[in-house]
């Protein structure tokens, strides 16, 4: 009976010593992380969204009036450039896609000892900056470059017309830029495939496009969701490249919130807007989520 | 598309089957037949060339030269789809992202067959796992992955089911179940299965024919017991369960019987037992399995002045280590029915049998032929 009762003090001894929560401990860095640079800010932001200029009616200067008409306003005055936004990032998306999923499975599937060189390469354009990158795509679409070039002597283009500052541009821009983002989840994804199960599939009487179809695509599904996300998240808050290769009409909502922070110090309308677009991607996220079904694959 | 399964049948037969990788041929001039109906397994060590045979009757692999014909269809450039074939993959390889029910109705949907419901119920029954069918294959043990794939495979009624090392991910237990559930299931549908497998143990149980490959060749086909009884070679009889093979001088030969000298003892040898290639070579190896020894019965054949250096019991028999006078070290299995039970170590003893279980191969092959197998290879 004694031995019974020390056997049973040493065991809640032991789990008293192991409780004292190291991952909790381990989990404080980053929750505390978040907390300073993402929470924070997040209510600052939603707090100055409401606000309104001082009676003093000083430049950057704004009261707390819990104003939700700023809203309004606010999309009231930039629902083209919202629009174009959604629209320009689904578009960069999709080629995104259509360009990373062969890249992907040639990676994936047929490189052989090219495999870690090739992976490299699509990483590889991070080394250099984002903004030398965009500018790049100026010289390449720009009147003397090759693109032009080659589209006039083929009389696809015509003398007069050229591809920089347009919409085209700013498209492609977007598409290059997020690229990797597409390529390397549908890699890691479509590396991930059994290539016995597209064996397997060959053994029952699936031809190559069939068990594509039926094979190959659906396991990498996670793939696809994971890379259009990544891609068309940022895509849609991008204001770089419609900056550097757009025009005045092909502003995206990322124009608008930059000007309005920096330019007009409009800061309710800019926060306003933030919102907005946090709240329009969330819902199209979700939609898209469920109706993937992504929680059905493996 | 035309049912394939439907319109071939016959025999499979492999004629000067070779392919060759880079600079070795993985596959030699191979030729065989397997009768349609039958339980056929190709068994050999690891990189033997079994498997690459597989894949090529598969489609999988495409022959370097050779045909592949069932029937009277060649099939030897069909596309694996085309083929009236189906495979049992190693690890299953099954489809993930689809029901077990889906697994299986797979190949007839291919096939563009409209109603599978009843068709897959009725071989899902026949593997007992009816009630499994709207699950995922992530949610079934090794052993009934194992079963759809059998079903997924079966379902299509091919001329051929291939099975690539198909027990092998399974513990020792379930594998000796599912040996037998795999026999049971092939007399039940009637296809030729051909089998592939490392596992001496498991092909001897299951096939009614085995083929036994070594470097890219068959070292020897028969029945199970025509291998273990009458080796013809010294693979053969090393890699078949044990085998004791002493090297010997032909002295004498009346017609029926070889007299062969060993160390010498006086051993005779029946002459249809005699698988030494060349019948004028005087020095042969002389082979007995170590269960049909006996120390204690003295029996024709007996070599004397063996000491026993090791006894290890394993429940139905004891397997006792003899070193004999010349150095080498005999195995011998006794039944342990009491007979043997006073046997010591250290103890000196005559061993004998019947002059009809021994066999004579070749005397210049190396002796350890198929012995040296190591397990983590396989």
């Amino acid at each position: 009976m004694a031995f019974v009762a020390t056997a049973a003090k040493k065991s809640s001894i032991v789990r008293g010593i192991k409780r004292p929560s190291t991952p909790y401990l381990l989990l404080l860095p980053g929750l505390a992380w978040l907390a300073f640079f993402f929470i924070y800010p997040l209510i600052n932001l939603a707090s100055t969204s409401t606000q309104t200029p001082t009676d003093s009616g000083e430049i950057g200067s704004y009261v707390q009036t819990f104003r939700f008409a700023n809203y309004i306003d606010a999309i009231s005055g930039a629902r083209d450039q919202f629009a174009r936004s959604i629209v320009y990032a689904l578009i960069a998306t999709l080629l995104a896609l259509a360009i990373s999923y062969p890249l992907a499975y040639a990676i994936a599937f047929k490189s052989g000892k090219w495999k870690n060189l090739l992976l490299v390469l699509v990483v590889a354009p991070f080394f250099t900056s984002f903004l030398l990158r965009t500018i790049a795509w100026k010289q390449i679409l720009g009147n003397e470059g090759p693109v032009v070039t080659v589209l006039r002597w083929l009389h696809i283009l015509s003398p007069q017309t050229g591809l920089t500052a347009s919409a085209f541009a700013v498209v492609t821009g977007m598409t290059y830029n997020f690229l990797p983002f597409m390529t390397l989840p549908l890699y890691a994804s479509l590396e991930r495939i059994d290539p016995r199960t597209l064996e397997a599939a060959g053994d029952l009487y699936a031809n190559a496009i069939t068990t594509f179809r039926k094979v190959t695509f659906p396991l990498s599904l996670p793939g696809v969701v994971a890379g259009t996300l990544l891609t068309f998240i940022p895509a849609a808050g991008d204001y770089i490249n419609a900056t550097l290769l757009g025009n005045p009409k092909t502003k995206m909502i990322g124009n608008v919130i930059e000007s309005r922070f920096f330019e007009i110090v409009d800061y309710p309308t800019a926060a306003a807007l933030s919102f907005l677009l946090m709240a329009a991607i969330l819902i199209l996220v979700m939609v898209y989520v469920r109706r993937a079904g992504t929680d059905e694959l493996v | 598309m035309v049912d394939v399964a439907a319109s071939t049948k016959g025999d499979l037969k492999l004629s000067n089957l070779t392919k060759a990788f880079a600079d070795f041929k993985a596959v030699d001039d191979l030729s065989l037949v397997i009768p349609e109906g039958s339980f056929f397994a190709l068994l050999g060590p690891s990189g033997c060339g079994k498997t690459t045979t597989l894949r090529m009757i598969a489609g999988l692999e495409e022959p370097t030269s050779g045909k592949i014909a069932i029937g009277n269809t060649d099939i030897t450039y069909a596309k694996p789809y085309s083929r009236p074939v189906n495979t049992v993959f190693q690890n299953y390889a099954l489809f993930p992202h689809l029901t077990i029910f889906e697994n299986v109705a797979f190949g007839l949907r291919r096939r563009g067959i409209k109603d599978v419901t009843e068709a897959v119920t009725k071989v899902l029954a026949l593997v007992e796992l009816g009630h499994l069918a709207q699950r995922k294959p992530v949610q079934l043990s090794g052993g009934q992955q194992q079963r759809i794939a059998v079903a997924r495979a079966i379902v299509n009624r091919p001329a051929l089911l291939l099975l690539d090392e198909p027990l092998g991910a399974l513990d020792l237990k379930l594998r000796r179940q599912m040996q037998i559930e795999l026999k049971w299931i092939q007399t039940e549908v009637g296809l030729t299965f051909v089998h592939v497998t490392h596992d001496q143990e498991e092909a001897m149980t299951m096939a009614d024919t085995i083929a036994v490959m070594n470097e890219g060749r068959i070292e020897q086909m028969g029945t199970p017991v025509e291998l273990y009884e009458s080796p013809r070679t010294v693979f053969v009889a090393n890699f078949l369960g044990q085998s004791n093979l002493v090297k010997g001088t032909v002295v004498g030969n009346d017609g029926s019987d070889l007299q062969v000298s060993v160390h010498g003892n006086k051993i005779s040898v029946p002459a249809s037992r005699n698988f030494a290639k060349d019948n004028s070579e005087k020095s042969v190896l002389i082979g007995i399995r170590p269960e049909k020894i006996s120390i204690e019965h003295a029996e024709p054949n007996s070599l004397g002045g063996g000491v026993i250096t090791d006894i290890s019991f394993v429940g139905v028999s004891t397997q006792f280590q003899i070193q004999m006078p010349w150095g080498q070290e005999l195995s011998v299995f006794e039944q342990n029915d009491g007979g043997a039970s006073h046997l010591q170590k250290g103890d000196t003893v005559t061993l004998s049998w019947k002059p009809s279980f021994t066999f004579a191969l070749d005397g210049t092959s190396d002796v350890d032929a198929g012995t040296s197998v190591n397990p983590d290879e396989l």
